[in-house]
């Protein structure tokens, strides 16, 4: 035995062969492979049915392989609806409420985090309610209170009609200031060293330019989270845009997917042709930034 | 002296003065935040309540004081019926799911956190689920469940097991399980339907890479040392599982416990693509039962008063996760 003298156990209890070691990585990559191919099959079934032929799509037993692949199914799911238009509502629904969150939420969280002022903690406070608040509680008030004031009722008292049914603003303004943003910002701009700040200021330097040319710079790997979060929020939304818009010309991509579904009927390569275009944007995305996705759910927690 | 003095109280006018400036500019900072939190946000919950005290059927009726209330909870009997099904129904939806899915998140990253090679790929994969669109996910559902042409059922075939209908079967799961034994299961031990099931499993796999995510990050949290000593004095695989990992997992396991019931409470788009709270109403939970009365029945009074009650029941939830995620931070 050539065991050091200095690990009396490992002289006990012999070491361990290397056999079993093997076996147990094997078994954990069995486990791993099978949780892997259970949780990646629906993404594969939704894209070799997209290719299918009608006939095969609804075979029974399904093939696991399109016998011939049909990219055609992509035209016609295409020519159907007019999901240039659906794509183009979302990307600038997307588009907007990012922009305006980041902005919105750069702000207040910058205030919270590097300044002085009177009511902060309450303000806070009043914030961090609001992340508390769970949607269906302002569902129907907001509902409410994007919809046309009916003949005789005050448009502003004692619930303000905004008049914004079935618009692109209904869909984007109650997204625009989030607690969740205003948080993890917060938490960003709070690890800023107080030095940076009295430097800045010696040399004459407001909050706006420090902000600007200091604070945002080394913030970036934050900013993307909160865009990247945000745009996967407004992307994947169904049940508001379901709710507050009836026309085409401002659907966007979920909803105008659900209304395809009763279309398609039983055509479901068409529907897995549409839902495969529906998810490949965020896929691809969550693909590129999934480093930041990652930090901001494992800060954060949030929950889709 | 005097020179000192006016120096003194100069430097506290300018002192002063520049507080003044520093407040100013903050609240303008916060101007766009706070209107917007408070007309979307905090305003809405006081108009939830407001709207629970009227019949509104579209437009705003007479005043009910908390009829809308007493209707629900046990006035109007179908109302009540309804209500109390929709809860048992949400709450069954939660014990199914959050248990199994918190299990096998726990053993996945586990696994997923010793060095293995290929790791990051297999995280990749389980993380996929969490970003896509659920109705996208839902629809593909739909059709590998489906009772004629979906491989579940071709899957089942392999072991001898006749098709079944999930998404459109209302029978309880052990009823059915009790009648394939040939067993006589009472009503009241039929279990959830197997549509509720269904669902349930969609929501484990839609989310398990969340949990994974979460875990992963408490696991990395755990100093190696701990391992590394208890490995010393001869400790088995699951000995160090059981000894270090799961107590100091704790804090992970009950956030990811807290937000995994929340998510289940909340839940909506999933069933509403799956099943739309059918069949039989089986899995009309809650969220199901408010989205029906308020925007196709059209009684907003109702559904106002109804979503003041779950709003109830998720803040107990948030309120609990807060008080023991504070005491933990005070501690540490």
């Amino acid at each position: 035995m050539n065991t050091p003298q200095v690990l009396p156990r490992a002289i006990t209890r012999p070491m361990r062969p290397h056999v079993p070691r093997v076996t147990s990585s094997i078994f954990k990559h069995l486990l791993l492979v099978v949780v892997g191919v259970v949780v990646a099959y629906p993404f594969y079934f939704m894209v070799t049915s997209s290719l299918k032929e009608f006939f095969e799509a609804t075979q029974v037993p399904p093939t696991l392989f399109p016998t011939a692949l049909h990219p055609e199914n992509y035209a016609e799911v295409w020519s159907k609806q007019p999901w240039g238009r659906f794509f183009a509502n979302t990307l600038f629904i997307a588009g907007v409420s990012v922009v305006g969150e980041i902005v919105i939420a750069v702000l207040a969280a910058y205030a919270f985090a590097q300044m002085r002022f009177r009511g902060k903690n309450v303000l806070f406070a009043l914030v961090l309610a609001t992340y508390m608040m769970p949607g269906e509680a302002t569902l129907i008030p907001n509902f409410v209170m994007m919809s046309k004031a009916p003949p005789g009722v005050s448009p502003f008292f004692p619930i303000p009609r905004l008049n914004l049914y079935d618009t692109y603003a209904a869909q984007i303004l109650p997204f625009l200031a989030s607690a969740f943003s205003i948080f993890l910002l917060r938490q960003q701009f709070l690890s800023i060293p107080q030095e940076l700040r009295d430097a800045a200021r010696i040399d004459g330097a407001g909050h706006v330019r420090f902000l600007w040319s200091i604070v945002l710079p080394i913030s970036v790997p934050a900013l993307v989270t909160v865009a990247i979060i945000s745009f996967y929020a407004s992307w994947n939304s169904f049940q508001w845009p379901f709710i507050v818009t009836s026309s085409e010309a401002v659907r966007p991509v979920q909803v105008a997917l659900n209304a395809f579904s009763a279309e398609a009927g039983s055509h479901y390569h068409l529907l897995m042709a549409a839902a495969s275009l529906v998810v490949a944007p965020i896929v691809l995305l969550y693909l590129v930034g999934q480093r930041f996705l990652v930090q901001g759910v494992a800060r954060t927690g949030i929950r889709g | 002296m005097s020179g000192g003095a006016i120096a003194i109280t100069e430097r506290a006018a300018s002192r002063r003065r520049r507080g003044l400036i520093e407040n100013a500019q903050a609240y303008l900072f916060l101007i766009p935040a706070i209107a917007f939190l408070g007309l979307f946000k905090i305003l809405p919950a006081f108009y939830a309540i407001y709207i629970s005290f009227f019949r509104w059927d579209i437009i705003q009726g007479a005043f009910r004081g908390l009829d809308n209330y007493f209707d629900i909870l046990w006035q109007n009997s179908t109302r009540s019926q309804a209500f109390w099904q929709a809860l048992s129904t949400t709450f069954t939806y939660a014990a199914i799911t959050v248990p199994i899915e918190m299990a096998l998140a726990l053993i996945v990253a586990y696994v997923l956190f010793q060095k293995l090679a290929g790791r990051d790929f297999y995280r990749t994969i389980y993380y996929l689920p969490y970003v896509t669109s659920t109705v996208a996910a839902a629809s593909a559902f739909l059709w590998i469940f489906h009772p004629q042409y979906g491989i579940a059922n071709q899957m089942l075939g392999v072991f001898g097991i006749s098709p079944l209908r999930w998404f459109q079967e209302p029978d309880g799961v052990f009823q059915m399980l009790g009648n394939a034994a040939g067993l006589a299961v009472p009503d009241w031990a039929a279990g959830p339907s197997l549509a509720l099931v269904g669902v349930a499993i969609f929501s484990i796999w839609h989310f398990l890479g969340f949990q994974i995510l979460i875990f992963l990050g408490g696991l990395g949290n755990i100093p190696v040392e701990y391992y590394e000593a208890a490995k010393l004095d001869g400790a088995s695989q699951w000995q160090l599982f059981r000894r270090i990992t799961l107590p100091l997992l704790s804090p992970q396991i009950f956030f990811v416990f807290t937000i995994a019931s929340i998510g289940v409470l909340r839940a909506f788009n999933e069933i509403f693509v799956l099943t739309n709270g059918g069949p039989l109403d089986t899995t009309r939970t809650i969220t199901l039962l408010l989205f029906k009365t308020f925007f196709q029945q059209g009684q907003i009074g109702l559904g106002s008063a109804m979503g003041v009650l779950l709003t109830l029941i998720i803040l107990a939830f948030t309120l609990i996760q807060f008080r023991v995620l504070e005491r933990r931070v005070t501690y540490s």
